[in-house]
């Protein structure tokens, strides 16, 4: 079976007065229906990965790649049109804070209609019906009433919720969640992962989770790659994390303090120059 | 052991929401002590109440055994409790220049020596003279975050309130900024109370803790007991849950 997403030697770079910077230089990974987490530090090109597949890579950016291709689609040579059909419709992403993400001044039904009409033809009142199925699916109670709330109305970890109910009622193959719980309580932040793993589960989705907490990405998904200054360091399977051989990810590892833990000081990554080469 | 911080029965009313409700604690002088708990259970704001930055409607705050004037403050209590606050890209002025941030605290509390003051709080918090000149801008997070610790060192106070000093830096970057703060904390024999989401930095830093919801303080344990298990409120047993990660449920 041929993989869902072929990522092969993707570059992201962008042109800046100091020259060209590199964000993404040469990341290469096939996804199937699995759950891959991406992890690595601010600036790591974690997340212009996830944009680049997204096809949301801002204008003034070049991107290359020997293959970019979702379900055998060339998404480098898919026209804007055809990139559109795709977005919200077979591929998704879920983003870090709900209370930047969501249209402000329209209801949280009103915007999960809108990415449902935007890719079936169905009636206003079918429509409605289902966003409010897939609200109740995201475990909102009393989804009737959120329906007619604006996104500044409801909580944190409400709005985070409403955010995968729009991306997910589309049905899409490929979901891509960047930091999706990292503006949350961390009570919160759990009860998100299980509706996003119950969901990804029941759909047979592929799932490219990127974070920059390790531990949370390793007990999530069943794959993890570890990026540094824009290249894959380690791939590893979740359940290996602990005998990862890569320094980079056994210091990030090592250096989070642990409940119960007695380390003073903490250990801290000695970042050496060879690791972005 | 004697008392640097103490909060007795503090009730703070922002018009007609009382985001705290009557919450006590005592921070034994040089060390650690910790708030937790989930946005808007009150916890940033006890620190701005011992800061003077909240409305207390009722209630005593001590600090160093006197009691504090519900919103004025005198010169001196300025200068022995300062803060630091979660966001390292907001809380420095971006048009000033690092030297000029530091200069600040300085004129205001009629310090002389700022050459060497600034000198040596730049070399404390591991960052050097070759950053005085240059904006925030140019920093990164956990460059900026010490910059902000060292702007509070610098007029020498006794007590630190921490806001949450380390939620925005990626996990390397705040392994080194938990250990600058163990160290100035040793070096200066200074009292932290801290503010954080995260169990396994409170328990890192921290001797004691509060955990608090919606304004109330829910149980006061020590670190010790936390890590041992031996909790009695359930709240603070869902936070320890939820802190070791996530669990599959059907396997």
């Amino acid at each position: 079976m041929s993989p869902l997403l072929t990522v092969d030697d993707l570059r992201v770079s962008f042109p800046t007065r100091a020259g060209l910077v590199e964000a993404v230089r040469g990341v290469s990974f096939s996804l199937g229906r699995e759950r891959l987490g991406i992890v690595g530090e601010s600036g790591s090109g974690k997340s212009q990965t996830g944009r680049a597949i997204m096809g949301l890579t801002p204008p003034q950016a070049r991107i290359t790649a020997k293959t970019l291709s979702f379900d055998g689609i060339d998404l480098l040579e898919a026209s804007p049109r055809e990139r559109r059909e795709l977005r919200g419709n077979r591929v998704a992403m879920i983003l870090q804070d709900p209370k930047y993400s969501l249209n402000p001044v329209m209801t949280i039904g009103r915007q999960i209609v809108e990415t449902l009409r935007t890719h079936r033809k169905i009636s206003a009142s079918e429509a409605k019906a289902r966003a409010i199925a897939m609200l109740e699916a995201v475990q909102i109670r009393d989804a009737a009433r959120v329906f007619d709330l604006h996104p500044h109305e409801v909580s944190g970890g409400m709005g985070q919720r409403a955010m995968i109910a729009m991306m997910l009622i589309a049905e899409p193959e490929l979901l891509i969640a960047d930091e999706p719980t990292s503006a949350l309580d961390v009570t919160v932040q759990l009860e998100v992962l299980a509706i996003l793993d119950r969901l990804v589960a029941e759909r047979g989705m592929g799932l490219i989770f990127i974070s920059h907490d390790l531990r949370l990405v390793s007990s999530f998904c069943d794959r993890v790659i570890v990026m540094y200054a824009g290249r894959i360091v380690e791939e590893i399977a979740a359940a290996d994390l602990r005998n990862a051989r890569h320094p980079y990810t056994q210091g990030l590892l090592s250096c989070m303090p642990e409940i119960g833990g007695d380390r003073h000081p903490l250990p801290v990554l000695d970042r050496k120059p060879e690791w972005a080469r | 052991m004697s008392t640097a911080v103490s909060a007795h029965d503090v009730t703070v009313i922002y018009e007609d929401f009382k985001a705290l409700d009557g919450v006590s604690i005592a921070v034994d002088r040089g060390k650690s002590y910790g708030l937790v708990g989930e946005s808007g259970s009150g916890k940033s704001t006890l620190l701005r109440a011992i800061a003077g930055l909240a409305p207390v409607a009722s209630g005593r705050l001590e600090v160093n055994g006197r009691t504090l004037a519900p919103r004025r403050r005198d010169k001196a209590f300025y200068r022995d409790v300062q803060m630091v606050f979660q966001d390292p890209y907001g809380s420095l002025h971006p048009r000033q220049t690092i030297d000029r941030l530091l200069q600040e605290p300085l004129a205001i509390h009629g310090l002389s020596d700022a050459e060497a003051r600034i000198a040596r709080a730049l070399d404390e918090v591991g960052l050097g003279t070759g950053f005085r000149f240059r904006y925030s801008h140019q920093l990164s997070g956990g460059q900026r975050q010490r910059v902000a610790i060292a702007r509070a060192l610098i007029v020498e106070p006794s007590i630190l309130l921490l806001d949450e000093p380390t939620s925005a830096l990626d996990a390397s970057v705040q392994a080194e900024v938990l250990n600058l703060l163990e160290q100035i904390q040793r070096d200066r024999g200074l009292t932290f109370l801290m503010v954080s989401h995260d169990l396994g930095v409170v328990t890192h830093m921290c001797d004691q803790l509060a955990v608090m919801r919606s304004g109330k303080v829910v149980e006061r344990l020590s670190a010790a007991d936390l890590v041992a298990g031996r909790i009695d409120a359930e709240y603070t047993r869902n936070l320890m849950v939820a802190s070791k990660g996530f669990v599959r449920t059907s396997a």
